[in-house]
């Protein structure tokens, strides 16, 4: 029989105000193995951990029930405490009478009664508890980034700063991402390729950065420490360690039509490519879908002009296997597809653009040299009109996205500002639902728009936008402060598209068994408290693929995020948690039932020797349980037809216990 | 057929490829068939049968002989294949110590049957045709088959060998059985209906185990209803709340493992139609996750025992309406 403790906190008020700590405590008293009981203001304080380390060893307590907040809260605290007292700090467990009791509940007498019974289950549940030991496993001491944008490079550079190595996988021929495309940045308007580009060079250059470029992600084993992963070399056709990067095939190329995807299809490039001056690595990249040599055979006219000999046209892809400790997301976003949006006319009309393709014209290296120019005719435009919250905010479930895109108001500001600046002549317009400017220089950024640049700001959207036959754009739209309906003759429209999570985040979170919320972006492990973190562990979240970010937010979280993994691997060991699954081998049957259903690939099996009952010897097929791969989930232990396998701390007979106690009225 | 096959297990035995035999012989009476292992010529000439009432599925004899010394030979009629596909998935019979040969099925009756049409005395048994003749002490007595046949053979839901080494006779076909009618029947019924109608037959339960003891799917090594820790062991089948569990417990347990071959519902001696509880949840899977037959093959996964990597996350599934 177990010598239990109870202690219940008052949580300041958060309890004790809906809570009759005292009944709870009393009650608690008389159940049985209860030897001590009381409550206290602040249990998770110092006197009140006192409180906890004085009891057991006054009371030669063997389990400890706390009836306080959430497990998720404290229980970390707690169990430090009880292992302070010379208890297995998984003799403890933890009624939540916090967020699942006095928070929910108005009536004291109700809530009492629950946090009485929810106190009874953890008593039940401790009754069985046995102590548990966690188990060590080593750190691989390197890091993988997935994502070669701006948040991969800063996490990456961050990472082999402190001196470890780091991989950064980049699924483009260059790194660099969304960041390389855009003209000035917001609020200082320094030019964004004069900041990014000594970074990516910093990248190439660190000894400690290892660059997969055109690479993805094929397959991720393992878990916090050791992770294995399968690496995807795509198949360039050019030996990268030959490429100059001269660019001569590049311009011999015949193949002359192709969508040029770094300038979003505003202009062609060949079939040979470098997408842009400044790529790391700097080397051409064949596609294959478009180039005669590999689709017919005929030509070659590349490897006739490289002086290199680098193009390699019987080029495979490449599996490449590598061992990393940390694993940092960092994929990135897109904007939506605009195709759907008719009321715009966005594939009606060419001069109907989104803002990364206005980024692209306005740019020096873009289409038109950097001289904002209408894709239609090629005539300089006299009315801009910017529609804001496309696709955002939006409250149509399967067109747009319910959440605000948050980069979008201030670029949106820095466009019009940039072209009232380059072209006095234009008459500006913006159209938005609310202007969001919470950061540091921001609202003065978007006033200067506002008042020093003339750009008229109208709250109100845009509800159609026709393009006439004279190649005008008309613009119907409403001002809500003025309560008038507008007509605006435009020559252009900006349309500010929301941005979602890359398409390939969703496939990556699952073989990282990361959780993602409804809208594909990744989860962190506490929304305030451990913001880059994913919750499995050694999964580390930076940049956009957590959600909205501008510049400054991605690189301040990319530093985050290379700090806690830095703090990783700075380990030589990791402590593993007890509580994971074990078969009874006597009862397991072998039928791999629970393989099946083990999302991270635990268990496996071995022929075993047995000395049956009657006296025989036996080989029997049962399940092994590799521990540090083991998350303690407790799908098979679900799947188990025979209940053989069980999970530690979490016991099938714990749980009935515990559903017991919550019966017993 | 009974005398090919004892020419191919007299060959099989003399050869030395098999050092043993798994069939079925005659109990005290006709009609009353045990699986049996033979091990020589002369126990296969005195016992060995194969008749209109062999219907005990032999498969789940092989998980215990497919790992004693030397191989064995096993007779499968179709229905049998299935389990056995289904046992060597679960990785419970050895395949390399069994060979299979498999024989026609055209539908096996049992003494029960038979006598609840009236039929005393038997003596033995033969088809002609899409009838039974059943020679008894009181002369030959002729019925149709449609008329002296189990439901389960009935809705027959394949003549096929999922799996064989050998085939003695022709290859059958899967056929398009309506296995599924009696299921939608009581589907269509109300909860209290469908409940009394349950209540009704499983009232009758005395907790023999017989259902469970013949399943080839409940082939564990230790049973949940005879493992203490389990808090279900030792329950007898004293209240409506234990008879129902018992059964409900066991469907569950089964659910997507069972082959459907009705051996629960053949050896019940109360005469429960068990089967018809697997058969719900397997209509069930086919509905929710797509066509799956268990025991169909060895290398597909269980839609309910499985985990995909593009599974849906419940918080999507849910966040999105519950549409997948």
């Amino acid at each position: 029989m177990q010598r239990i403790g109870v202690f219940v906190c008052w949580c300041g008020s958060n309890i004790a105000a809906t809570v009759d700590v005292n009944a709870v405590s009393e009650a608690l008293a008389h159940e049985p193995g209860v030897v001590f009981s009381t409550n206290y203001q602040y249990m998770c304080s110092e006197s009140g951990q006192n409180l906890i380390k004085d009891a057991i060893k006054e009371h030669q307590l063997t389990g400890v029930v706390i009836c306080s907040c959430s497990p998720r809260m404290h229980e970390a605290t707690f169990r430090k405490t009880v292992a302070a007292a010379g208890l297995n700090s998984y003799m403890l467990e933890i009624a939540n009478i916090r967020e699942q009791c006095s928070w929910i509940h108005k009536d004291k007498a109700e809530a009492t009664e629950k946090a009485i019974i929810l106190g009874r289950a953890a008593i039940a549940k401790v009754q069985l508890n046995a102590p548990l030991t966690p188990g060590t496993s080593p750190v691989t001491k390197r890091a993988l980034v997935i994502g070669g944008g701006i948040a991969g490079i800063q996490t990456a550079l961050d990472i082999a700063d402190a001196g470890f190595e780091v991989d950064i996988v980049e699924k483009q021929p260059t790194i660099g991402g969304k960041m390389t495309q855009i003209d000035k940045t917001f609020p200082t308007l320094d030019c964004a390729a004069c900041i990014l580009t000594p970074k990516m060079v910093d990248c190439a250059q660190n000894e400690k950065i290892n660059i997969f470029a055109y690479s993805e992600v094929e397959e991720v084993k393992g878990f916090v420490g050791s992770f294995t992963v399968k690496i995807k070399k795509k198949a360039r056709y050019v030996d990268p360690v030959k490429c100059t990067g001269c660019g001569e095939c590049t311009e011999k190329c015949p193949m002359k039509k192709i969508p040029n995807e770094f300038n979003l299809g505003l202009d062609t490039r060949r079939a040979i490519y470098i997408p842009f001056a400044q790529a790391v690595p700097k080397v051409a990249t064949i596609d294959p879908d478009h180039c005669n040599m590999l689709k017919n055979g005929k030509c070659g006219l590349c490897a006739k002009v490289c002086s290199a000999g680098a193009i390699d046209y019987k080029q495979k892809d490449e599996i490449v296997e590598r061992e990393y400790g940390a694993i940092v997301v960092a994929t990135g976003y897109n904007p939506i597809k605009l195709d759907d949006y008719d009321e715009y006319a966005y594939a009606q009309s060419k001069d109907v653009v989104s803002s990364l393709e206005f980024e692209r014209l306005t740019n020096a290296a873009g289409p038109t040299g950097g001289t904002l120019l209408r894709p239609s005719d090629g005539k300089h435009p006299h009315t801009i009109v910017f529609v804001q919250c496309v696709g955002s905010r939006c409250s149509n479930e399967g067109k747009g996205k319910s959440y605000c895109s948050k980069i979008c108001c201030m670029y949106t500001a820095k466009h019009a500002m940039l072209t009232r600046e380059k072209y006095p002549d234009t008459d500006v317009y913006v159209f938005y639902i609310d202007v969001r400017s919470p950061g540091k220089n921001y609202d003065e950024f978007y006033r200067r728009a506002v008042e020093e640049y003339g750009v008229h700001y109208i709250k109100g959207m845009v509800g159609k936008v026709v393009p006439r036959s004279d190649g005008k754009l008309l613009v119907q739209a409403s001002d809500l402060l003025a309560n008038e309906q507008l007509h605006i003759e435009a020559d252009m429209v900006v349309l500010a598209a929301a941005i979602e999570p890359d398409k390939s985040a969703r496939p990556l979170a699952t073989m990282l068994t990361a959780s993602m919320d409804t809208n594909d972006f990744f989860t962190e492990a506490h929304a305030k408290l451990r913001p880059v973190e994913s919750p499995t562990a050694g999964i580390f979240l930076s940049g956009a693929c957590q959600g909205p970010k501008d510049i400054p937010d991605t690189v301040a979280q990319a530093g985050a995020a290379a700090s806690k993994v830095i703090g990783l691997l700075a380990k030589d060991k990791l402590t593993g948690n007890p509580c994971i699954a074990h078969p009874d081998e006597w009862m397991c049957n072998g039928c791999s039932s629970c393989e099946k259903v083990c999302p991270y690939g635990a268990i496996s099996y071995v022929d075993k020797e047995f000395r049956m009952p009657d006296r025989t010897t036996a080989i029997r097929r049962v399940a092994v349980v590799n521990e540090a791969v083991c998350q303690g989930c407790g799908a098979c232990t679900v799947a188990c037809p025979s209940g053989a396998m069980d999970l530690k701390g979490f016991s099938n007979s714990q749980i009935m216990a515990e559903v017991d106690a919550l019966c017993k009225m | 057929m009974q005398e090919m096959m004892i020419a191919k297990a007299k060959e099989l035995l003399g050869s030395g490829a098999v050092n043993r035999v798994l069939g079925w012989k005659t109990g005290e009476f006709v009609y009353d068939i045990t699986p049996a292992v033979f091990t020589s010529v002369e126990e296969l000439e005195k016992d060995f049968v194969y008749n209109d009432f062999c219907g005990n599925n032999l498969s789940k004899y092989l998980i215990k002989e497919s790992r004693k010394e030397g191989k064995i030979l096993a007779f499968l009629k179709p229905c049998d294949t299935y389990s056995f596909n289904q046992l060597l998935k679960e990785h419970r019979i050895l395949r390399d110590n069994v060979y299979v040969v498999g024989v026609p099925c055209e539908g096996k009756t049992d003494g029960e049957t038979l006598k609840a049409k009236g039929v005393k005395g038997i003596l033995g048994i033969r088809t002609e045709g899409d009838s039974f003749v059943v020679d008894t002490l009181y002369g030959e007595k002729t019925l149709a088959k449609a008329d002296a046949l189990p439901e389960r053979c009935l809705s027959c839901k394949s003549k096929k060998h999922m799996v064989y080494d050998e085939l003695l006779g022709p290859e059958g076909e899967v056929l398009d059985s309506h296995r599924f009618d009696m299921v939608e029947k009581i589907e269509k019924m109300t909860p209290d209906e469908r409940f009394e109608f349950w209540r009704g037959e499983l009232s009758r339960c005395i907790r023999c185990n017989a259902c469970r003891n013949v399943c080839p799917a409940c082939s564990c090594e230790k049973c949940v209803f005879d493992n203490d820790a389990s808090g279900i062991a030792q329950k007898a089948a004293a209240d409506s709340f234990e008879e129902n569990m018992f059964h409900i417990i066991r469907a569950f347990h089964v659910a997507g493992r069972c082959t459907d071959c009705g051996e629960c519902s053949r050896v019940c001696p109360q005469n429960i139609p068990l089967h018809l509880l697997n058969r719900k949840f397997i209509k069930d899977i086919d509905t929710f996750y797509g066509e799956y037959q268990a025991g169909e093959d060895t290398t597909t996964r269980a839609p309910l025992t499985n985990y995909d990597p593009g599974d849906v996350e419940p918080s999507i599934v849910y966040g999105k309406g519950g549409k997948k």
